[in-house]
């Protein structure tokens, strides 16, 4: 088994289902109905690319686990997402904000990614790239709409953005697992994706009349398992059924 | 599938049977579409007795790939077949250009907008011109951008003022 690659699928496919999960925790709570429907599907697209990363990685690893097992299976420090996955959604413009973030960056990622010599993570790229494209589209369009919408809803995006700034530098530092993947044409080196992630990031923000925060400190950590406080509780509630009944089926 | 064309006759055949069988197959959430309409069958092959049906995603987690997965094993076993396998294959990515000419025909007919053609030109993606199923008018607008199921939009119709779903170019 090579561990780096194992690794690397598995942690994209950590950022998919924490965010997923934190999105889903929104369905019976949007503000209205089609924003009710739009995060469901938006997790579900999320869960399902989880699912095909977790049973690829599983598949590299080659010691007989399942998707299963690396959701319901693993603890908080064995998990590599993002941090700026795991924060509670907050408001809807917090939600919204790190939605639109993490959207032009997964875009990106998945855009290279299509061209991965590993075919398999090359073929989830490419189902991947389309989904991101709608999800893009409708945080991008809700960007705008709240920061240039009333004056409340623009001082909402405004501190969500503030906020979150400080989680974004964490997608583009690139570790040993990173340089590895990079060297033998399967991953991406993050930080070849941060000038064009800034650039679409600043037109946007201008758009929406949101200021760039200053780049200041920045969080980091998830990708070695060191995560907020918040992640142990979110793999508690997501992963109770599976601990309390282990192989549990519906 | 590719049946090449110095395969026996009697394989042919069986092929054929099997791919018939699969054609009564229908998508759970859009029950007047076939999976053959739907394009998700990449291919069928007979090995010793076992029926491999290989299928593809539409979406990532379109939750109705594992009923399909279920009606085309309950299908092929009600059609006598015992050992049926059904592999996944994701490469190449579905798209909505591979649904069939009567897909699109059909989609019209219970008032769902076809995707337009040219899934891989963005603009189709984002939907920017979606003629109304019912009157055929152009003058159309966004209501959602996500609709009853994982693969539509709704939208309404400015002319007659029906609302409509629309099946989302992917």
């Amino acid at each position: 088994m090579n561990d780096a690659h194992f690794e690397y699928v598995q942690r994209l496919g950590d950022n998919a289902l924490i965010l997923g999960q934190r999105l889903s925790a929104w369905c019976g709570h949007s503000p209205f109905l089609e924003e009710d429907i739009a995060m469901a599907n938006t997790a579900l697209d999320l869960i399902g690319r989880a699912r095909m990363l977790y049973t690829h990685a599983a598949a590299i690893e080659g010691l007989g686990r399942d998707e299963d097992a690396l959701a319901y299976g693993r603890d908080e420090r064995q998990f590599g997402n993002f941090l700026i996955c795991e924060l509670p959604n907050g408001d809807y413009a917090f939600t919204l904000v790190r939605q639109y973030l993490i959207d032009v960056y997964h875009h990106q990622l998945f855009l290279a990614l299509c061209a991965s010599s590993d075919v398999m993570l090359a073929a989830i790229a490419a189902k991947a790239v389309k989904e991101t494209a709608y999800h893009l589209r409708r945080s991008g369009d809700w960007l705008v709409r709240l920061g240039d919408g009333t004056a409340e809803s623009h001082r909402r995006c405004q501190a969500a953005l503030d906020e979150l700034w400080a989680y974004t530098g964490e997608l583009f530092a690139g570790d040993v697992i990173d340089s590895a993947m990079a060297e033998q044409g399967i991953g991406v080196d993050p930080v070849q994706l941060a000038p064009v992630w800034r650039e679409a990031v600043a037109t946007q923000l201008q758009d929406a009349t949101l200021r760039k925060p200053r780049d200041d400190w920045q969080a980091g950590g998830g990708r070695a398992g060191l995560h907020t406080e918040y992640m142990g509780h979110l793999l508690a509630e997501m992963q109770f059924l599976q601990r309390a009944y282990p192989g549990l089926k519906w | 599938m590719v049946v090449a064309t110095t395969q026996p006759d009697a394989l042919v055949l069986r092929l054929a049977a099997v791919r018939a069988v699969l054609d009564k197959v229908t998508d759970p959430e859009i029950p007047i579409l076939t999976i053959a309409d739907l394009g998700v069958v990449r291919d069928v092959r007979l090995e010793a007795g076992r029926v491999t049906v290989v299928i593809t995603p539409t979406y990532s987690a379109c939750p109705a790939m594992h009923a399909i997965a279920q009606d085309i094993r309950a299908a092929l076993v009600t059609a006598g077949y015992c050992d049926v396998q059904i592999e996944t294959a994701l490469a190449p990515a579905w798209s909505t250009d591979d649904l069939s000419a009567a897909a699109h025909a059909k989609l019209r007919s219970v008032g769902i907008a076809p995707p337009a053609h040219g899934a891989r030109d963005k603009r189709a993606l984002l939907g920017r011109d979606v003629p109304c199923p019912r009157c055929a008018s152009h003058q159309t607008e966004r209501v959602s951008e996500f609709g009853s199921t994982a693969c539509k939009a709704l939208y309404r119709c400015r002319s007659c003022l029906e609302p409509f779903d629309y099946f989302k170019c992917l």
